[in-house]
């Protein structure tokens, strides 16, 4: 490194050398994620937790209302959608626990990349491992609950676009409630009034969907709601992590 | 007066409403009081303790 | 030098000895004024003021539900910018009047939501309906709930004290959009929208009333949360000198009226 002085492979050598040193913000992004599914995966029996919370409260419903397949189909969007929203919360409490607790947020805060940037990696990554698998087993619970065939592409559309939207509100909370003693009820106390903007509308295009109405309005609503949140929620998510770690 | 306190036939609705209004606001106003004077006798209870153990352990203030 | 903008007395009162002798002093006045602005308001509202025309007396609960209703949001309002205060400058007695104006916030909302719930009994025959005002009031007080919870779910009072002010920030973003969400979902479910005040604007007579008691109310907050401020900065400080000083000088009082 010092025997080379001045030829062509310097000013390379020294860019390999710095880019070793301060890795790109891709690279970092890239090792948490890579790091986040490691993890998952060797938890992997905790990943199926949600989806089976989902699986009996969805059989519970025929149960206490009875088998009407009409009644079922009517109220089967909403349902499944607070479900899912329900099934959302008990990851949501241990989004960054473990990482207070071990002393990787403090490594976050040092780290050259931006925080923010780091905790909507993590959110990204949350998403995918513990909402996904609920996303992909809706058309069988749907199946359950006599939703027409037709209504099930706009739930999914707009779970789609309502879960990552939950996920970015329930990060700020996550990273708010990480330095408390307990959460859990808190965090779904602290998350109901974030909550109701989004489940309106996501409701409110499966119930449009499902009398034969436009639904893109909300959709859309939800979508411009969501580009907002991946802008606004890492920041405020950075803001609450830097108070959860300075003490 | 009675008829002021029949309030029209909604008395059942109208009183209720003043009597939670100034029960909640009485909360409010008493509890931080109450908190006060418990915090009070535990800093008397603290301060009276730090004497004793002064006067009667002069080393101990000596040697910290 | 840096901070010649803050005009003096603003940093004399921030200091906790000086606030507390402040508060001491202004508390009584401020609580005698509002019970004064409240009798006379309630005066006004339940003996002078005629019954409505449609509404016979029952409408007399406005007097109480409308002026806590405005407290719920104003107090929000307040709590929000000393908690943003606290967040930016990290004044100790930021924090202690965001954190301490909140379990008043929340008595107010509560009133509301029950006050209105009174109300409605006899005028919409429900005690509760899905209206968006209400809705949004109810969310309100979860707003509300979700700040004290977690400001007491730390250890640290400080650290909780900021993390509760940025959820109360949040809040302030997220209030305007559960109000119109709520409005849209009302009318997409063609629910019962009532207007409890009518089309015809309020007579004199009433509105006066009601105008004393908002009054009423707002000093009756400044009073309590000098108050509240006063007790949670003699615990938070309990171990300055400044407190020993104030412990030593009053007789230890077993028994005798709170103060």
């Amino acid at each position: 490194m010092v025997s080379t002085p001045s030829n062509a492979l310097g000013p390379t050598r020294a860019r390999q050398g710095q880019a070793a040193r301060t890795p790109t913000a891709w690279h970092a992004c890239r090792a948490l994620l890579r790091r986040d599914f490691v993890l998952a995966w060797r938890r992997r029996g905790e990943l199926f937790l949600p989806l089976l919370y989902a699986v009996i409260v969805t059989a519970l419903f025929p149960f206490a209302l009875g088998p009407d397949p009409q009644l079922l189909g009517r109220i089967a969007g909403g349902v499944l959608l607070v479900i899912v929203v329900l099934a959302m919360l008990p990851a949501l409490d241990s989004m960054f626990r473990s990482d207070l607790e071990d002393g990787t947020l403090e490594q976050w805060l040092l780290a050259p990349q931006p925080l923010a940037l780091l905790a909507l990696t993590r959110v990204i990554a949350h998403w995918l491992t513990t909402v996904l698998p609920l996303l992909v087993v809706m058309p069988l619970l749907g199946a359950l609950l006599d939703l027409p065939a037709g209504v099930l592409p706009v739930l999914l559309v707009a779970l789609l676009l309502a879960t990552p939207l939950l996920a970015l509100l329930g990060s700020v909370l996550s990273a708010l409630a990480a330095g408390a003693r307990r959460s859990g009820i808190l965090l779904a106390l602290m998350l109901l009034p974030l909550a109701v903007p989004v489940v309106i509308f996501a409701a409110g295009a499966i119930a449009a969907a499902q009398s034969g109405m436009p639904y893109l309005a909300p959709l859309a609503w939800l979508a411009a709601a969501l580009a907002m949140a991946i802008v606004l929620a890492p920041l405020a998510c950075a803001a609450a992590l830097r108070i959860a770690v300075e003490s | 007066m009675m008829d002021w306190l029949a309030m029209g036939g909604y008395a059942a609705y109208v009183w209720p409403a003043y009597a939670v209004f100034f029960a909640v606001l009485a909360w409010d106003w008493l509890a931080p009081s109450f908190r006060k004077r418990k915090l009070m006798r535990e800093l008397h209870g603290r301060i009276a303790r730090e004497q004793t153990r002064n006067t009667r352990v002069p080393r101990a203030e000596a040697s910290a | 030098m840096s901070r010649s903008y803050i005009p003096h007395w603003i940093h004399w009162l921030g200091s906790p000895p000086n606030f507390y002798r402040f508060a001491g002093a202004w508390r009584p006045w401020l609580m005698a004024a509002a019970l004064a602005a409240g009798a006379i308001g309630l005066y006004g509202g339940l003996v002078l003021a005629p019954p409505d025309y449609q509404q016979g007396d029952a409408y007399r609960i406005i007097f109480i539900h409308v002026p806590s209703a405005w407290m719920s949001l104003a107090i929000y309002a307040g709590m929000a910018v000393a908690g943003l205060i606290a967040l930016v400058w990290r004044v100790k007695l930021a924090e202690v009047i965001a954190m301490e104006s909140a379990p008043i916030g929340a008595a107010f909302t509560l009133v509301t939501l029950v006050t209105g719930s009174l109300w409605g009994k006899p005028m919409w025959g429900t005690w509760w309906t899905w209206d968006a005002r209400l809705t949004s009031e109810l969310v309100l007080l979860f707003l509300y709930l979700g700040v004290i919870g977690l400001y007491h779910a730390f250890e640290d009072r400080r650290r909780g004290a900021r993390a509760a002010s940025l959820l109360a920030l949040v809040g302030v973003v997220n209030l305007p959009i559960v109000h119109y969400s709520v409005q849209w979902w009302n009318t997409l479910h063609q629910g019962s929208t009532v207007d409890l005040f009518g089309r015809s604007s309020i007579a004199p007579s009433m509105l006066w009333p009601l105008l004393v008691m908002a009054l009423a109310t707002h000093l009756y907050y400044f009073a309590s949360i000098l108050g509240r401020a006063r007790t949670d900065l003699l615990s938070l400080e309990s171990g300055k000198q400044w407190v020993r000083e104030l412990v030593e000088e009053q007789p230890a009082q077993r028994q005798g009226a709170p103060t």
